[in-house]
């Protein structure tokens, strides 16, 4: 049974996802991942002010092409992040994820990546938007993801080359 | 007074608590639409076999009685085994598995003919045993040259004809495909390699026992067979090979199986094989009119239920009971496990539920895009499938699908 391939938490939050669809009016949406690869996440946030000044994930929703764990870490990843500073939701690590889902299968830990990375895009997406005080490491983290997500698509490109070519 | 009801109340409430809970047992039932992948042992051939391992125990190569009744066993297997396909039994060798016969044709055939040449054919949708076979025999100065196929994933004889040179020692085209059951022209492709006195070697571990198969009139020399596909047990497949045809052996050691496969052979799950092929041989007829029946009602009723759904793989030259779709905007795996969890058994060719974390070969040579494998859908119907479980498949699938494309970001063919 698919029960073994993955923990009961895993599997609770694939068969039951928390927060899934769209936010239409978003202030900040992060996209991570690669077609090509089978994993694509999208992630909407709100944010607003709460009562001491700090600014606030109040809503946050995702839309997630992938496997089960692709869709368990982008569920888990929003319980993670709702509610949170948008500092303390950028320190959300990829081990945060993973073990608040119990585990992953080793060859699914790239997913917990992933999620972490999606929700890091958002919130940049958002200080993007509001051209406003960006902090230093969140650009760091957005430049770094950037510059692997233009890694894997050149990996991607050679690779399909390479099949193109021996099929030919 | 009041505890007492509450006891009671709370013993019916438990009662009510125990029957959903074993109503809602009954409801997931178990579907295994997963043929292509193993098939369960026919109990008529488990009860034969059953006894074996304590009874029929003795070493063939041993003189003594009990060596000499597994030996008797042996070759009546191999009769049996030969009359499926119309070749002569001492054509027939027996293996542990399809890959091992795959992997024996390959290198065995290869380092049997070097003197005659070096270059192999293959098409790209071959089961991984014979591409890795092929690619290690490159890395030891073999050239391997990939056919191509067509978007059902046909491979065109003439382009075998074209490719074929001097130096072409072998051409190896499987029968039916695993993943999207696509028939090739095998008696064409073998004709061909005939006349340019190239061997023809098939895999036909998908097809045997399904669709009628004659090495003679088909023009094969060298045929893969397998146990575990046909409702025999596992650890048994066999290698046809022509009489004459050269191969060398990939294991050496006591010279069983005509010195062409070393090691005291699996004499239970051979005879167990045999019957099987007995079986298929007296049913395959009729069993096959009533699967495809099932299958194309299954395709019908998904291509109808569903929108943005693809066939792959031929529409009619295509084995009896393989139906395989992809599905826009779905990822495979997902759709696995969903499936699962309403007790249905499937597969797919997406990359993320394969150990390398690429989409299936088959796929991508039949011209899909990655995103496109990745939703692919293999259902595989056996000799157990009823028409219920098909009509059950078409009840839950679409609300699968419906749900998987909620949680995806791809909704337009635009952006995906």
């Amino acid at each position: 049974m698919a029960e073994g391939l993955y923990t009961k938490k895993v599997m609770a939050h694939f068969k039951k996802p928390h927060n899934y669809g769209k936010i239409k009016d978003a202030d900040g949406i992060g996209t991570v991942g690669n077609l090509v690869c089978g994993d694509v996440m999208k992630l909407y946030i709100k944010v607003v002010k709460n009562k001491k000044g700090q600014e606030i994930i109040k809503e946050i929703k995702f839309e997630t092409f992938g496997c089960v764990a692709a869709i368990a870490t982008s569920s888990a990843i929003t319980d993670l992040a709702k509610g949170k500073t948008l500092e303390e939701a950028m320190k959300i690590s990829k081990s945060e994820v993973a073990e608040s889902l119990g585990s992953l299968p080793p060859i699914k830990m790239h997913c917990s990546v992933l999620a972490s990375d999606a929700l890091i895009e958002a919130i940049y997406d958002y200080f993007s938007r509001n051209k406003k005080g960006m902090p230093a490491d969140l650009l760091a983290k957005h430049q770094k993801i950037f510059k692997e997500k233009e890694e894997t698509e050149k990996r991607y490109k050679d690779w399909t080359e390479m099949e193109k070519k021996i099929l030919e | 007074m009041a505890e007492i009801k509450k006891s009671v109340l709370s013993k019916a409430a438990a009662r009510r608590r125990k029957n959903n809970m074993e109503a809602k047992k009954e409801k997931t039932p178990r579907i295994y639409m997963d043929y292509g992948a193993a098939t369960p042992v026919d109990q008529r051939i488990l009860k034969k076999i059953s006894r074996f391992p304590a009874e029929v125990f003795g070493n063939t190569m041993s003189l003594h009685s009990f060596g000499q009744r597994s030996k008797g066993i042996l070759e009546e297997s191999r009769e049996i085994v030969a009359g499926l396909m119309g070749a002569k039994p001492q054509e027939i060798i027996f293996t542990g598995s399809a890959t091992e016969s795959n992997n024996l044709t390959l290198k065995g055939a290869a380092f049997a003919n070097r003197e005659r040449g070096n270059h192999i054919i293959i098409s790209p949708i071959e089961h991984s045993c014979v591409g890795e076979s092929a690619k290690w025999l490159e890395s030891q100065g073999f050239e391997v040259t990939k056919l191509k196929v067509d978007r059902y994933g046909l491979v065109d004889p003439k382009e075998v004809e074209n490719l074929i040179k001097k130096e072409t020692i072998l051409v190896s085209v499987m029968h039916a495909n695993n993943e999207i059951g696509t028939i090739e022209p095998i008696e064409e492709i073998g004709a061909i390699c005939h006349e340019k006195g190239v061997y023809f070697h098939t895999d036909a571990a998908q097809s045997l026992g399904k669709i009628p198969i004659d090495v003679n009139k088909m023009n094969i020399d060298l045929l893969t067979g397998s146990s575990q596909k046909m409702y025999g047990p596992k650890g048994a497949a066999c290698l046809f090979i022509r009489e004459g045809v050269r191969i060398s052996p990939i294991i050496h050691g006591g010279g069983q199986e005509f010195g062409l496969r070393s090691g005291t052979v699996n004499i239970a799950a051979i005879y167990g094989f045999a019957q099987a092929c007995a079986l298929c041989k007296k049913e395959m007829s009729k069993e096959s009119v009533r699967i495809v029946k099932l299958r194309d009602k299954l395709i019908k009723g998904v291509m109808d239920k569903i929108e943005g759904v693809h066939l792959n793989g031929h529409p009619e030259k295509r084995l009896p009971n393989n139906a395989n779709f992809w599905f826009e905007f779905v990822e495979g795996e997902s759709l696995i496990i969903q499936l699962d969890l309403a007790g249905i058994a499937g597969s797919t060719g997406s990359a993320c539920s394969s150990a390398k974390l690429q989409p299936s070969h088959v796929l991508l040579a039949t011209g899909l895009r990655p995103q496109e494998a990745h939703g692919s859908l293999r259902l595989t119907l056996g000799r157990w499938t009823t028409e219920k479980e098909i009509n059950y498949v078409l009840k839950v699938l679409p609300g699968i699908i419906k749900q998987l494309r909620e949680i995806s970001p791809f909704k337009k063919q635009e952006d995906y």
